[in-house]
């Protein structure tokens, strides 16, 4: 330890001394005592998990927290090599969409499942931007096993973001698109395009999401959203930005207003308006993709119609909040009373009173409406403001102490603030242009105020250069003290918007080692290595093949033919914890399997020509790992080489 | 005759029951990779480990150096065994009923022998599995052989093998001796 604090000591000095008449001292900001705040010991477990968005990789990385370390990809919205997902017959199905086949998304925001305000551990739900949808990860076994699309929207950004009990996750449409979809001239937007917000309602026990309504609104752009907690639990907030309705040149069209809203949503009230039959069942077509974790196999199904909220025809249902120039983040402190808007053009945060609010309600007291949705009086509802805190407010999480936290984009810093009081108390410069910030449990009712993770989308000269593109970073703080303290920088994959934190002892009791082979109920599953066997069906060719150590069981097959379709149906027969095997054969069109102990993976294989191909496995399983191989014979078209498979004949 | 010793043959008998209820020994394998270790444990009927999968585990390491399968289904004691403990008890009741105090003593005579027949048995074994390997194994070290201890701890290649005493183990123990305190209550005259 003394040795490493010495070498990091003087490797700062170094650092500073190279640094030296540059006038760049930026790791003077960090002093050595933040080395061993950060520093997990080899075979040490982190405290955290830290779940960041993979951004534009369409993924989900997890980090532990603090030391900074990555220990998993996630594959969520994107086809994964690597794993085979997207490419095996069984994850295929996930990225189904009313588009078909939809490879690639941008993954914005994660969001932990919430029991009485709490994160709970049980799963992490995360955003696809482009291609609107929501997938739900299992935290038992870090896969996902749910992805459902949003329908009539264009771009799905202000979204998951749970309700207190996670009865609802959330979908709003960055994008107004035309409603229902329909050919039309792109400048007859105003008032012709729509917004929807969605709520995907969550089953307590599975997890299972459905669609349960759309509140159909004015087409602002719908930019981020938080729900209610404690005395506003029953609401979910929105933000707006463009509600000029302008349909080109949004960097300045849609700049122009001084006041967007926060739309604020009674879903309670929602609930009472679809028991009392006041929606409309319209017509449309979306996706639900369901992975079973007992037979391996995902399914999607096309859903046709969706029920529709009007807020015209449902009084009470939503209100505006204006708040000042185009606010992007929405966060609800920990108590739920007060609605911090951050506006991304504005100096000050504009915080609501929820309390206010509610009396404005009451009061009637209006300043106007919007398509039918009543504008409360701005001056009836803010319940403070922080004044000149930075330029760009983009996001503010909370510690269990009173104290708001906010990210500033333009100014690059996070500020620290008295919820209440709102005067500024620290603030601490990022390294650059930070996006959201993170605090573990921070948008929940139940924070942990010992570390913030700043999330930056610009890195510049921090790290070693890797030509034109560079990586993203996130930048952790100890914020147990007065003042913040800047422990590490780690890069980070793709680009995080948004990250959840959670202690890990939540999740390390639930997590998975195995999957139980008797439990398998995939329909090509071999359970014994006696069973292995080759099935012709016309050009289908059916190998239920076994993997253990260290064999393919067949590890010889003929009988083969050009133009065929091989299923290689393999179940790995091994029931210990960390001992996947992978599964590669020469000239796949598609990926690798890496199949899980006691888990059914099939890839399909198209051969072309005849020939003898290897096979082999791709996991470094066992110290005979590089002898686990076989051998495949195609013959022509019209051959007559019987079907024949055998293993140490 | 005295009630007294009679109960504790009773009792002696019917703790043998117990047997089916606990492991009677462990083996543990422990290797940096394996942080849980990998533990077996064997019952008068049965083999059963630290995970649903742990006999598989042990069979695939196994095989890398040749030793055979351990395969329940091949081992006859895990059937006449427990034919032989609930023998044990039978007679135990039965000693009780006729209330002979030298058969007390015969009973746990018995049970003390049985004991060690069955760790002289457990012990072939282990020579069995341990030097019985197959020529064509992929891993073979010259000079090695990979039979447990019998009690206590051994390197074998990269696992530390331990091998200790289960919970039936003690029960039996404490069986022979209450046979034996039976044997010594029925004394005519009181020791003290």
């Amino acid at each position: 330890m003394k040795t490493f604090l010495n070498s990091f000591l003087a490797l700062s000095l170094l650092t500073l001394v190279s640094c030296g008449g540059s006038g760049n001292q930026k790791s003077s900001a960090v002093n050595a005592s933040a080395a061993e705040k950060a520093y997990v010991a080899p075979g040490e477990l982190d405290e955290y998990y830290g779940f960041m968005s993979g951004g534009f990789s369409g993924q989900l990385a997890v980090y532990g927290l603090p030391s900074g370390r990555l220990l998993r990809v996630i594959p969520v919205f994107s086809v994964d090599a690597e794993k085979g997902y997207g490419f095996n017959e069984e994850t295929k199905p996930m990225l189904n969409t009313s588009f078909g086949f939809v490879p690639w998304d941008d993954a914005h925001h994660p969001e932990l499942s919430q029991t009485n305000g709490e994160t709970d551990g049980r799963w992490i739900f995360i955003n696809g931007n482009n291609t609107p949808r929501i997938a739900r990860i299992d935290l038992s076994i870090f896969e996902t096993t749910e992805i459902i699309e949003i329908p009539n929207s264009g771009g799905n950004h202000s979204s998951p973001f749970t309700t207190e009990n996670t009865e609802y996750v959330v979908a709003g449409t960055r994008f107004a698109v035309p409603y229902p979809q329909k050919d039309m001239p792109i400048n007859e937007y105003k008032g012709n395009f729509k917004g929807a917000l969605t709520f995907i309602k969550v089953q307590p026990d599975t997890g299972r999401m459905n669609v349960e309504f759309q509140v159909l609104m004015p087409g602002f752009n719908y930019d981020l959203a938080h729900s209610g907690k404690g005395k506003s639990n029953g609401w979910t907030f929105f933000t707006t930005y463009n509600t000029e309705e302008s349909n080109s040149l949004l960097e300045v069209n849609a700049s122009q207003n001084d006041k967007d809203f926060i739309a604020a949503v009674n879903w309670k009230k929602a609930e009472e308006y679809l028991a009392a039959g006041k929606y409309k069942e319209i017509p449309t077509s979306y996706a639900h993709n369901v992975y079973d974790e007992k037979s391996h196999i995902a399914t999607s199904e096309t859903i046709k119609t969706v029920k529709v909220l009007i807020p015209e025809e449902c009084p009470g249902l939503v209100y505006f909040l204006p708040t000042p120039k185009s606010p992007h983040g929405v966060d609800v402190d920990p108590t739920g009373e007060y609605i911090i808007g951050n506006g991304k053009l504005s100096t000050d945060l504009t915080v609501h009173s929820f309390t206010k609010v509610l009396k404005a309600i009451e009061d009637e007291n209006f300043d106007g409406e919007a398509y039918g949705i009543p504008i409360l009086n701005m001056e009836a509802i803010v319940g403070g403001v922080v004044k000149d805190a930075g330029l760009g407010p983009l996001h503010t999480e909370f510690d269990e102490r009173g104290n708001g936290y906010t990210s500033f984009f333009i100014s690059s810093e996070v500020v620290k603030w008295k919820v209440g009081t709102w005067e500024i108390l620290d603030r601490a410069p990022t390294y650059y242009s930070i996006g959201h910030l993170m605090i573990p449990g921070g948008d929940s009712q139940k924070p942990e105020g010992k570390y913030l993770v700043a999330l930056n989308k610009i890195t510049k000269d921090r790290y070693l250069p890797t030509g034109p593109e560079l990586t993203q970073s996130a930048q952790l703080f100890d914020i147990s003290g007065d003042k913040m303290e800047l422990l590490l920088d780690f890069p980070t994959i793709g680009e995080p918007h948004y990250a959840q934190g959670i202690a890990a002892d939540k999740i390390i009791s639930k997590s998975v080692k195995y999957f139980p082979l008797d439990e398998n109920t995939h329909p090509f599953v071999t359970k014994k290595e006696s069973e292995a066997k080759v099935v012709r069906e016309g050009s289908n060719v059916h190998v239920y093949m076994t993997t253990i150590r260290s064999h393919f069981a067949p590890d010889n097959i003929e009988g083969i033919k050009v133009g065929d379709k091989v299923y290689f149906h393999i179940t790995n027969l091994e029931q210990d914890w960390d001992v996947p095997h992978g599964f590669s054969v020469m000239g796949a069109n598609n990926a690798e399997l890496l199949i899980m102990p006691g888990q059914t993976e099939t890839l399909l294989w198209e051969p072309k020509t005849e020939g003898v191909f290897p096979f082999y496995c791709t996991d470094f399983c066992s110290a005979l790992h590089q002898e686990m191989q076989g051998y495949l014979r195609v013959s022509a078209k019209n051959a007559s080489v019987p079907l024949k498979w055998s293993l140490g004949e | 005759m005295k009630i007294f010793p009679r109960l504790i043959m009773v009792a002696a008998a019917l703790l043998l029951l117990l047997v089916f209820v606990f492991p009677i020994w462990q083996i543990t394998l422990l290797a940096p990779q394996y942080p849980d270790g990998v533990t077996l444990y064997i019952w008068v009927d049965k083999l059963t480990g630290s995970e649903p999968g742990t006999l598989q585990n042990i069979n695939i390491l196994n095989h890398y150096v040749g030793m055979k399968m351990i395969e329940p289904d091949s081992i006859p004691e895990l059937q006449y065994f427990p034919k032989i403990i609930y023998g044990m008890i039978g007679l135990g009741l039965l000693i009780a009923l006729i209330g002979k105090r030298h058969l007390y003593y015969v009973w746990s005579l018995i049970l003390g022998v049985l004991g060690i027949l069955g760790l002289y048995d457990f012990y072939l074994w282990e020579y069995d599995y341990g030097h019985n390997l197959s020529p064509t194994a992929p891993i073979k070290v010259p000079g090695m052989a990979y039979q447990p201890p019998l009690f206590g701890e051994k390197m074998l290649l990269n696992f530390t093998a331990q091998s200790y005493p289960e919970m039936a183990t003690y029960v039996f123990g404490i069986a022979i001796f209450m046979g034996y305190l039976a044997f010594r209550f029925s004394r005519k005259k009181s020791l003290a």
